[in-house]
């Protein structure tokens, strides 16, 4: 108790005699993992912003056919540029972030296994993002004036040879994206290492939490795609600078084993983004159904055979390649494999909710939200896994909106899900609910109407990629709604600012515990002390906070 | 809830520095298996310059330094847990001289290929892929090198003692990986490649 005591006075005493400036350093010098998250969340969200400008533009162009608002140079980069930022700078960092602010936590752990290099990892990746953009006023160095690479996010040979890439353009994308994936590996070590060696007394691997197994899955399937990327960008430099042939078509190289060697990476890339949905989703839909997880055993088990057959699947994004009959067939089949580890826990969510009092919070609309649009997406992957049919689809807008709807109907949804869940533990102070249900409802059918309008182009024969179209094509009126829907997008995104400001400005005190939750993190006050747990945790059952407020009726009578 | 508990692991098999460690040494597994998937994807590509069966010779010493260090290594981390200092100062030294000849073999093999048989990374494939693969692992090495420098130097200079004889082993599982990743370096490059 006294030493309680000690410490909070302390506390009080180092706020109130701080300035603006001891802050800054302490943000800058900060190895406390929850710092660290909100700083990966944070950049990510700041890199969302660019992301989101770059996308607005390019669907102002495409909003009428054959717009000159945007020149075709310009185009190119736009896209290469907003995918990039969106996979490594804003999905990444975000992913990274909340299981670095979330795993000890749900743990009982004090810290990150490494805290000094978590925060060399966040530096990395930040200072990777700003590489990149970089390009946009250095890249094309004693030429000239700059511009930002333009090689699409996969950034094809022989594309990105020096005949066709001049300047150095293309090499701040490789460097960039290499500085930033030394980040993300380094916070897969760490999350690994945490979830395997810190946990505290009675936290089992049975009882871990849903979203610590999923994040275990993400950071293998980290440490396994992304040194392939590293390996294959430094192959790309080396060619670039000092004339290797890795993917040099004149000297008998081969282009097409660059696309193996992205997308050996890429395809568990999109799992990296993918299965912390799901580990949002696993924690939020329980909470708000007022019911235990269904099937915990299975949800894991799916989620260990996801990250595996994920590994065997990447060539589904080369069918048009050429590849011969019986590699189609194979990547086809096993592609197909995938929706049934999915499949369950789609069927997990839903049954979770089945029977329970559901409570409509705003974590939970985006949840429920996330469940159908994931599921459709899934559909969508698996019509493109068979090969003839992908034929007839790849590089049109069809892909195009099956990977939104997964990218943003399964991940961003799920991650503001997860913010208006978290924001209270990480701050202090709720948002407001009003506001989040603007923006549910301004995102969901902003959504809708541009990515699910995207398919009919698809089906219609609009390539991706093309900087405008000709106004007979009968693409007109579908492009034109969904670049509307982005308008109704960015209010959307816009409600989610304002009750970020609104939750500082009011000040509304969120407890401990406001959603009435069962994990650890819930046990501590919000926002933690830098100590998180001033005794560490003793769990018995999967649900330890569950057990405390029911000692009538724990739960680990039951498992 | 309960009494405090220092890190519940702490102590145990796997404990936070291996597992950090283990998890380091996969991932540059997979860095090298694409260099490894590079090279033998291109085997028998090039149309021109110097082949592989013409200029290659198997590198029995170095190979025997650099496999032969992994025991020796072995052996330091043992005696350093055992308060035996000078043995450990002694196997270490062995270690890094042993590591240390075999780049300097490296070297004398790639001043050959350079300046006698024209080979540079940018003559062929074969070139491309031989000196990424093969550099890449003996700048591991050499980053192992220093490692174990640098740890010898805190062993004359009594700052690592026997206390620290766990951290010093997980430099050497590094120690070990690049060693095993010569002995797929050389059966690829010098045995399935010639
Ligand atoms: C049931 C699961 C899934 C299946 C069967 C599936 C299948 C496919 C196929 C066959 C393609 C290639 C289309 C083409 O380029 O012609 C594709 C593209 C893509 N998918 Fe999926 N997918 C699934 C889930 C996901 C998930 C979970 C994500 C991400 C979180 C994702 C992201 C992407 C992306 C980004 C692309 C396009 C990459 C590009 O060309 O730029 N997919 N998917
Ligand atoms: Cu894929």
């Amino acid at each position: 108790m006294a030493a309680s005591e000690g410490l909070s006075a302390l506390n009080v005493d180092e706020t109130q005699s701080r300035s603006w400036l001891d802050h800054m350093h302490d943000w800058v010098t900060t190895v406390d993992h929850k710092k660290l998250g909100i700083l990966y969340i944070g950049s990510g969200l700041l890199f969302f912003v660019l992301g989101g400008l770059e996308a607005s533009l390019m669907r102002a162009q495409l909003a009428v056919p054959a717009n000159d608002l945007i020149d075709p140079k310009e185009f190119n980069r736009l896209f290469t540029m907003h995918g990039t930022t969106m996979v490594f700078l804003v999905g990444m960092p975000i992913v990274t972030g909340f299981g670095n602010y979330l795993i000890p936590l749900l743990i009982g752990a004090r810290d990150m296994a490494f805290p000094r290099l978590n925060a060399w990892g966040f530096w990395m990746f930040f200072f990777g993002g700003l590489v990149l953009y970089l390009s946009y006023f250095a890249s094309m160095g004693l030429y000239g004036a700059g511009t930002a690479p333009d090689v699409g996010w996969f950034a094809y040979s022989p594309l990105t040879g020096r005949a066709f890439s001049r300047g150095n353009a293309t090499d701040y994308w490789i460097l960039g994206i290499l500085l930033s994936g030394f980040g993300s590996m380094s916070g897969a070590i760490n999350m690994v290492t945490t979830s395997i060696t810190m946990r505290c007394p009675g936290m089992t691997m049975r009882r871990l939490p849903l979203f610590v197994w999923m994040m275990l899955v993400v950071s293998f399937l980290m440490l396994l795609a992304l040194p392939v990327l590293t390996a294959a960008q430094v192959m790309l430099l080396f060619d670039r600078f000092l004339g290797a042939h890795f993917f040099d078509t004149q000297a008998g190289g081969d282009a097409v084993l660059w696309q193996h060697f992205f997308w050996f990476f890429g395809h568990p890339e999109v799992y990296i983004l993918i299965i912390p949905g799901f580990a949002y989703a696993s924690e939020i839909i329980p909470v708000f159904s007022r019911k235990v997880i269904f099937g915990y055993v299975t949800m894991v088990a799916a989620s260990i055979s996801i990250g595996l057959v994920a590994l065997g699947v990447w060539a589904h994004h080369m069918f048009t390649v050429g590849m011969g009959r019986g590699l189609n067939i194979w990547f086809a089949l096993i592609t197909m494999v995938v929706g049934i580890p999915t499949g369950i826990k789609i069927f997990n969510w839903i049954a979770t909710m089945y029977g329970g009092k559901i409570r409509f919070k705003v974590p939970m609309l985006f949840s429920i939200a996330f469940i159908g649009q994931f599921l459709i997406a899934g559909l969508t992957g698996i019509m493109l896994s068979g090969a003839p049919f992908d034929w007839q689809l790849s590089d049109s807008y069809f892909v195009v909106a099956h990977f939104h709807y997964v990218l943003i109907g399964g991940l961003l949804f799920t991650v503001f899900g997860a913010c208006y869940f978290w924001f209270p533990k990480m701050f202090g102070w709720m948002m407001s609910e009003v506001i989040g249900r603007w923006h549910f409802v301004l995102f969901f059918i902003g959504f809708h109407l541009t990515f699910t309008t995207m398919h009919i182009q698809g089906l219609l024969g609009m390539p991706r990629r093309i900087y405008t179209y000709e106004p007979d094509r009968g693409w007109a009126i579908w492009n034109a709604i969904t670049s509307a829907g982005v308008a109704l997008q960015g209010l959307g995104i816009l409600c989610f600012f304002l009750a970020i400001f609104m939750a500082f400005k009011q000040k509304k005190p969120a407890g401990p515990d406001p959603w009435d939750a069962w994990t650890l993190e819930w046990t501590t006050s919000s926002p933690p002390p830098e100590y998180n747990f001033l005794t560490l945790p003793v769990v018995r059952s999967r649900r330890p906070l569950w057990d405390e407020k029911h000692p009538e009726d724990p739960d680990w009578k039951h498992e | 809830m309960s009494e405090a508990v220092i890190q519940p692991m702490e102590g145990s098999r796997w404990n936070r520095g291996r597992v950090g460690m283990a998890c380091l040494i996969f991932g540059e597994s997979m860095f090298f298996s694409i260099f490894v998937v590079a090279y033998l994807f291109y085997v028998g590509k090039s149309d021109h310059g110097p082949q592989p069966a013409q200029v290659l010779e198997f590198p029995y010493l170095a190979t025997a330094c650099l496999l032969s260090s992994s025991i020796t290594a072995g052996y330091a981390v043992r005696s350093l847990g055992r308060f035996e200092y000078l043995r450990s100062i002694l196997s270490l030294a062995l270690t890094i001289l042993l590591g240390a000849s075999f780049i300097a073999f490296t070297g004398i093999e790639w001043y050959g290929l350079i300046y006698e048989h024209g080979l540079t990374l940018g003559t062929n494939l074969f070139g491309t892929t031989f000196y990424s693969l093969v550099g890449f692992h003996a700048a591991h090495v050499i980053i192992g090198l220093l490692m174990l420098s640098l740890i010898w130097v805190l062993l004359l200079l009594k700052h690592v003692k026997a206390e620290h004889a766990e951290r010093f082993e997980l430099v050497t599982w590094y120690w070990h990986f690049v060693d095993a990743v010569w002995i797929v370096v050389f059966t690829v490059v010098y045995i399935i490649g010639v």
